[in-house]
């Protein structure tokens, strides 16, 4: 077995659709290890979401994986069949969504919910399952689990939901859990109790975890290693450190501008990036983001660039970085 | 629950009352009275025929004496089946075209469900353009050319079936067959797209990630919450077709109560029209409470007030 719980090599995914192919994911490469907490920021459609679905297999229609390896806990995710694929999700992987409100079957009772899940992959029979939901919504800080077994969703609150959802990902103690922006829809408070609630329980059961969100400061505080991605391609990779306090992507930069500062002054603004995203029915020939960068060369609209490592965690994939490099390696063999 | 069906039984009292006077009134409105087509009636007995019937006194006179009956239960006396009375007519047909009509009904619940999930579930590909097709043409051929049809084809050029009648089982195939086409196809389009926006739904994705399977995920999760249209649709429906369908009957030669209510208007026979309309409104109106409450036990979110 690899060192790594989830490997993800050089993933293209495309969706066929009428008007033509939408190239979603571009050589995507990520590693996990196991108990670490990658998070994968970015904005709307860069692919944060379908490179974790294409792991648990649940690519939505027109989706396809055209090329790439996925590996988790030895399995290799893309050459699984189905079947195969079945046994592994809500077991080895789970995941929670973004909005509680609707990620809930509206027509069953919460505990009809866990139970399923717990019935499916265990041996346990309908009174075992009982008890593990009983345990499982404890787990997650809900009190009176008798009671809330036999209430429906639309009878408790959001971030009620959420936890049931997480008691439901964690119901088989999986090696991986996907939260797929899991606090985007609840308020700032019950968002915190959340994010709370899932470290706390990373700790207990030692799972390994991928955040996905667009929101710097979750992935800040929770996240072992980011992946910031753009355009369905992963242009920085490293800490958190990395990350905030030593940028190297022009659009890592561009975001962690983008952040309110309680620092600044009142009426300060809010420095956007400027532009919109790329039409990925249309990708450009060069690197994604160069239509939108302050600092774009003519290289970086005919070439992708490729990735430069900036420590031996951390690297990108921007030309002004092989640009340094260079002048680097130039004024080095200059002194010599 | 029981507060809520008081309600709704006084409410369905005061809608076939109303019911009841618009009829009344909007009939007598109507020119023509029902003995006015028949050859060679002397004035005394058409005042004599007036008189027995009642229709020599004022409308309101009528309509007051009408309702007080209509309280008792009693649907009065028919005007052109001699010595008959409304209530003994309902009582004979209604049971002929309810059983075709419920056999209708289930035929249609039996196609159309399925059709439509399965044109859902396999949105895009042939069978759903097939499925597609067939509930198109479904709604769009009128009864008379299904029946026609049917009966060119089972009876005159196959020989299978027999054309008129109610004696034997074999007699109701073709009248189920031709009531059902249109409602199992208005089902099966009502299921696709109602499935088709419940397969997006992020519970469905939900139990996809649980490692359910499609088919588990479908029936269990996708069923229950996507047939919620059907019902509302089947309530009316049901109603419309236990009454009988006067095309399907007059064809089949199938002594229901469909031919009734057309023959009623016809030959102006004023108490049939009224028993008819009334009892038509009291199924309909007993089916929407039944829908409201079968909806309550599907989705639990629903509040029954």
């Amino acid at each position: 077995m690899s060192e790594y719980l989830v490997n993800i090599e050089n993933e293209r995914l495309s969706f066929f659709t009428p008007a033509g192919e939408v190239k979603a994911l571009n050589d995507v490469s990520l590693q996990l290890r196991e108990g670490e907490v990658l998070g994968i920021v970015g904005e709307s459609g860069s692919g944060k979401s379908v490179t974790a679905y294409s792991l648990m297999g649940l690519t939505a229609y027109p989706g396809r994986l055209i090329g790439g390896s996925l590996q988790f806990n030895g399995h290799q995710i893309d050459q699984m069949t189905e079947k195969e694929m079945r046994k592994i999700r809500g077991n080895e992987i789970s995941i929670i969504f973004q909005d509680p409100m609707t990620s809930l079957n509206p027509v069953y009772t919460v505990g009809d919910q866990i139970c399923e899940v717990v019935m499916l992959h265990t041996d346990k029979n309908k009174s075992g399952a009982n008890e593990r939901a009983k345990e499982l919504l404890s787990l997650v800080g809900i009190n009176e689990p008798e009671k809330r077994l036999k209430q429906y969703p639309h009878e408790l609150s959001g971030g009620m939901r959420q936890r049931v959802m997480i008691a439901i990902a964690l119901a088989c103690e999986p090696k991986l859990l996907i939260a797929d922006e899991p606090t985007t829809a609840l308020d700032v408070t019950i968002q915190a109790q959340i994010l709370e609630l899932m470290m706390e329980l990373k700790e207990k059961l030692g799972m390994a975890i991928i955040m996905i969100t667009h929101d710097l400061g979750v992935v800040a505080n929770m996240c072992d290693r980011i992946a910031v991605m753009y355009a369905g391609k992963v242009v920085e990779y490293g800490d958190a450190n990395d990350i905030f306090y030593n940028p190297s992507h022009e659009y890592t930069k561009g975001l962690i501008r983008s952040i309110p500062k309680l620092t600044e002054k009142e009426h300060s603004k809010l420095i956007p990036i400027e532009g919109s995203p790329v039409d990925m029915l249309n990708p450009p020939a060069g690197c994604p983001f160069a239509p939108r960068c302050g600092s774009c060369m003519k290289i970086c609209l005919r070439e992708m660039p490729p990735y430069t490592d900036v420590t031996d965690i951390h690297y990108s994939a921007c030309w002004l970085l092989q640009k340094q490099e260079f002048e680097k390696q130039q004024a080095q063999k200059g002194d010599a | 629950m029981a507060k809520y069906i008081i309600k709704r039984i006084v409410m369905a009292i005061i809608t076939i009352f109303a019911v009841a006077s618009v009829t009344f009134f909007v009939m007598n409105m109507v020119p023509g009275g029902p003995f006015m087509s028949e050859k060679a009636i002397s004035p005394q007995a058409q005042a004599a025929l007036n008189e027995k019937y009642g229709l020599d006194k004022s409308l309101s006179e009528q309509y007051i004496t009408y309702m007080k009956d209509l309280l008792h239960g009693d649907l009065g006396l028919s005007v052109k089946q001699r010595g008959r009375t409304v209530n003994m007519i309902i009582e004979t047909k209604f049971p002929v075209s309810a059983r075709i009509g419920g056999m209708a009904i289930l035929t249609a619940m039996i196609i159309g469900v399925p059709l439509g999930s399965i044109a859902a579930f396999k949105r895009g590909t042939t069978i759903d353009n097939i499925i597609i097709i067939f509930s198109t043409c479904g709604i769009a051929v009128p009864s008379f050319v299904v029946c026609t049809v049917l009966m060119y084809v089972l009876s005159l050029k196959l020989g299978l079936l027999p054309t008129y009648g109610l004696t034997s089982w074999r007699n109701y195939i073709m009248p189920v067959m031709a009531l059902s086409l249109y409602p199992s196809s208005y089902i099966a389009r009502l299921m696709r797209s109602s499935m088709l926006d419940v397969m997006g739904q992020d519970y469905m994705r939900t139990a996809r990630a649980k490692g359910l399977s499609q088919l588990v995920s479908i029936f269990k999760h996708a069923l229950r919450n996507a047939v919620l249209p059907v019902v509302t649709y089947l309530g009316p429906l049901l109603a419309y077709t236990v009454t009988g369908s006067f095309i399907v009957e007059k064809i089949f030669t199938i002594p229901g109560l469909g031919s009734e209510f057309i023959g009623s208007i016809t030959g102006r026979d004023y108490p049939l029209i009224m028993g008819t309309t009334i009892f038509l409104a009291t199924l309909m109106v007993i089916m929407n409470v039944l829908v409201d409450v079968a909806y309550k036990f599907i989705d639990p979110r629903i509040n029954l007030k």
